[in-house]
């Protein structure tokens, strides 16, 4: 039965069932651990990502509102360029795709296959972040910066925090490269590849939001 | 079949890896990843080859698309059930996305008729000619 714990807990277990018998105590069968969740971070993470997502509403719902409000300013007609976003789009879902590989990687305990594909993952995260970033600096290089209209701020927020969130995405993803090349696939990383995870694709759900909502309604008159 | 697959694997899941990660495989996540390009692939062509005559059916369509694949993402890659963490996960999911819906609709909708309201022409309804 305590074969079945987790790894951390077997070996102490295999050390107290050992000093119970040499003392000549019997074995004591019973569940240490509660069956349910064991840490609770899965759950705790996921709820860190709800609240994300009420963080990313209030964006959106800010940007529905100012969203028509030009201020005698360019129009998201007028600035936005859809082949660049659907590039950027394309970027993003490969990398949810690639981090979907890694997980399977790791499934069966192979580190250095984790770790490149972790790395792919963050090849394309970076990509996507330099061109969010060209396609910042050259709407502020036009004139239509934040400050230029009401429209403009609420954009440069939204899409802003979600950039800012895939960079400590990849900050995150680099380190853990780290960890796991130092530490290899030991619970604790495991449980940190699936956190990242998830972070990972649930900034993809809001990119669909963002691509949607911000840029293709965006450029209809 | 999945009842029975989710009972395997609890039986097992201590067994593998002492922490309670989601179970993926490649199936799911490539069925995911094609969905995903195809749901992504139509909107972009209503949009930018002009589908559609009105811009509201344009919009009124590309938002249905991007619900679905929010829920596509949600099954393929979150893992997203009703059994993981004993249903807290969805229970989580649910109370979001009503907060959600509350700020957008509510947002939008108060906004719009403040504006409204807010229209030159009102003044004179209220004091008028």
């Amino acid at each position: 039965m305590w074969k079945r714990n987790g790894h951390g807990y077997s070996r102490t277990m295999v050390d107290t069932t050992h000093t119970q018998q040499a003392q000549g105590q019997p074995l004591q069968f019973y569940e240490t651990e509660e069956h349910h969740p064991q840490t609770g971070t899965m759950l705790g993470f996921w709820l860190y990502l709800m609240s994300d997502c009420l963080i990313f509403a209030s964006l959106f719902a800010t940007y529905g509102v100012l969203g028509r409000s030009y201020a005698g300013g360019p129009t998201g007609a007028e600035l936005f360029d859809l082949p660049l976003v659907a590039m950027n789009t394309a970027l993003l879902l490969l990398s949810s795709i690639t981090y979907g590989f890694a997980m399977l990687e790791m499934q069966k305990n192979r580190v250095r296959g984790t770790i490149g594909w972790l790395l792919i993952t963050g090849l394309f995260g970076i990509g996507f972040l330099s061109l969010e970033l060209y396609e910042f600096a050259h709407l502020i290089h036009e004139g239509a910066g934040p400050q230029t209209s009401a429209f403009l701020t609420s954009f440069f927020a939204l899409v802003g925090t979600h950039g800012l969130h895939v960079f400590f995405g990849i900050v995150w993803l680099v380190t853990l490269c780290f960890q796991l090349r130092k530490h290899g696939l030991i619970p604790e990383n495991k449980r940190r590849v699936a956190c990242l995870s998830m972070f990972w694709h649930f900034l993809d759900v809001v990119w669909i939001g963002v691509f949607t909502f911000v840029y293709l309604m965006g450029v209809l008159v | 079949m999945s009842e029975h697959h989710d009972s395997v694997h609890e039986n097992h899941a201590h067994e593998h890896h002492g922490d309670e990660l989601p179970h993926a495989d490649f199936k799911s996540y490539m069925v995911g990843f094609i969905l995903s390009v195809i749901l992504t692939a139509i909107p972009f062509w209503i949009v930018m080859g002009g589908v559609f005559e009105t811009s509201s059916t344009t919009a009124l369509v590309i938002l249905g698309f991007a619900a679905v694949q929010i829920v596509v993402h949600m099954i393929y890659f979150l893992h997203m059930n009703f059994q993981s963490e004993g249903g807290w996960n969805m229970l989580a999911l649910i109370f979001t996305a009503v907060m959600v819906f509350i700020t957008l609709a509510g947002s939008l909708w108060v906004m719009y008729h403040l504006n409204v309201n807010m229209m030159p022409g009102m003044m004179e309804a209220i004091h008028g000619p």
